[in-house]
């Protein structure tokens, strides 16, 4: 029996018994980080592909979405600040050792770009659609010609960006749940799924749906195959990594991960959409939404769960 | 230089002049600290051992709050020591996820805040405030690069330990134990 208490006046309530020092915040942020990458990754990669005809709601419209959701997240990163008016800090420096720093400047180039790739489209999407100025019409018709480009450098950061969520967290040694190298390709494929699910809930094209349905399906089966990964890969670590995932294991987030994560964010949604694979008319909605839902949930878990693992002494 | 601090873990009686004295010299807000005491109880009664020790950030040479800073304000000074600059610091907590010693806080008015070794004292050649009031004198502190300082001869003599050494972060507070 080991027991162990702090007898001085070290009272932090936000901090002790253990670290928690982020809040609702940072899960809408690395989780709106993860849609938009999915979004865009795969809006570029069917321009890169030239089927923009075949899938106009992940090229043309999924898009829309990710201006928004970028400018939000990167709004509850500045809310989770506790020195805010000195967040500028961020872009007078480039620190490649330090997650936080590539990703801010990852952040600064892509979201501009997603605004630049909207509003290339929004002639297509609102006809009566007036620049106002020359130059913004100039502007226009050179990022029309250039998409092919634009499409490269953005389906290059989307992936570095979704990566980013999941290394955000497991660069921290001292939360052993974050600290696996399977978290930045897990947070990928997770962002990327959630991305698919809400085009494939904005698609009209019967078409567009079936092929984003399955590519859905494969993503789930990799985020699946990852989370067992991490799981294995952590009770077969070292102490302070089996109670990690103990924590999902018989711990206080069991209930929480296997009912809202595996089952009905993964396996359920996966499950109607092998059936509709099989014929039966399932409506869209509803494993689009039990993706976004159960993505989000994950990033929560994983936030608050990380932070109540430590080191033992 | 690389300045160490040792705590003999046998004279120590957790009497908190340490973290008193901390708070008084370096003006830490009411209610949070830079250093603090842990009780170890070790074993069932009657067989029960009690390790006491003053703990702080441990001013590691591998230190991964350095690391993940995005704006380095956390950075090292000459003699090892690692600082927050506040004026660089965003708050954004990545050095308070990252530290296996749970060493930082937030300070209220939004920077991070650690225990500095009292770098202020010890470059005009005093000693830092939580060494100087111990009253059992059970803490040790000096450069280890010289071999007849204070510390360097504590830790000739005797057996110790430092905390979380699988986290291979090189800490450099040692525990005589």
């Amino acid at each position: 029996m080991k027991e162990e208490l702090f007898i001085s006046g070290r009272d932090i309530p936000n901090i002790d018994p253990f670290l928690h020092i982020w809040h609702w915040q940072i899960p809408i942020y690395l989780y709106l980080g993860g849609l938009a990458a999915g979004i865009l990754f795969f809006s570029s990669l069917f321009t890169i592909m030239g089927k923009e005809k075949e899938m106009p709601t992940t090229v043309k419209w999924g898009p829309f979405l990710v201006p928004g959701a970028l400018v939000l997240g990167l709004f509850m990163l500045f809310l989770d600040l506790k020195h805010q008016m000195y967040f500028w800090r961020l872009y007078l420096t480039v620190r490649f050792e330090s997650p936080m720093s590539w990703g801010a400047w990852v952040l600064m180039f892509i979201t501009p770009l997603s605004f630049v790739w909207v509003a290339s489209y929004i002639r297509e999407l609102i006809p009566s659609w007036n620049w106002k100025y020359k130059w913004l019409e100039k502007a226009e018709t050179w990022v029309i010609n250039n998409r092919l480009i634009m499409a490269w450098a953005i389906i290059f950061l989307a992936v570095i960006l979704g990566i980013y969520t999941g290394i955000l967290l497991s660069a921290f040694n001292a939360r052993p749940l974050w600290n696996n190298s399977i978290l930045g390709p897990l947070f990928l494929v997770s962002g990327m799924s959630t991305g698919v699910a809400a085009v494939m809930w904005m698609s009209k094209s019967h078409h567009e749906r079936k092929i984003l349905s399955r590519i859905d399906l494969l993503l789930i089966l990799i985020e699946l195959f990852f989370i067992t990964h991490m799981i294995m890969g952590a009770l077969a670590g070292s102490q302070v990594m089996i109670q990690a995932a103990e924590l999902f294991i018989g711990g206080d987030f069991t209930v929480s991960f296997w009912v809202f994560v595996i089952v009905l964010g993964l396996l359920f949604p996966a499950t109607l959409e092998i059936l509709e694979l099989f014929g039966y008319k399932i409506p869209v909605a509803i494993p689009a939404f039990l993706i976004l839902l159960g993505g989000l949930i994950f990033r929560f878990i994983m936030v608050e769960a990380g932070q109540l693992t430590r080191y033992l002494y | 230089m690389r300045y160490a601090m040792a705590i003999d873990t046998r004279k120590c009686v957790g009497c908190s002049d340490c973290v008193i004295a901390c708070q008084t010299e370096n003006n830490v807000p009411l209610g949070y600290c830079r250093d603090w005491i842990t009780e170890t109880v070790d074993g069932s009664y009657p067989n029960v051992e009690i390790e006491l020790r003053s703990e702080r950030c441990n001013h590691c040479d591998n230190s991964p709050c350095v690391r993940c800073c995005p704006t380095g304000a956390s950075h090292i000074v000459e003699g090892g020591v690692v600082l927050v600059e506040h004026g660089l610091c965003i708050g954004c907590g990545a050095c308070i996820q990252s530290c296996p010693y749970d060493a930082r806080y937030s300070h209220p008015e939004g920077w991070v805040d650690k225990c500095t070794f009292c770098n202020h004292r010890v470059t005009k050649g005093e000693k830092p405030a939580c060494v100087s009031v111990c009253p059992t004198k059970c803490m040790y502190f000096g450069d280890l690069d010289d071999p007849n300082s204070e510390i360097s001869n504590a830790l000739k003599n005797r057996k110790h330990k430092v905390l979380a050494p699988e986290a291979g972060t090189k800490p450099h507070i040692f525990y005589l134990i």
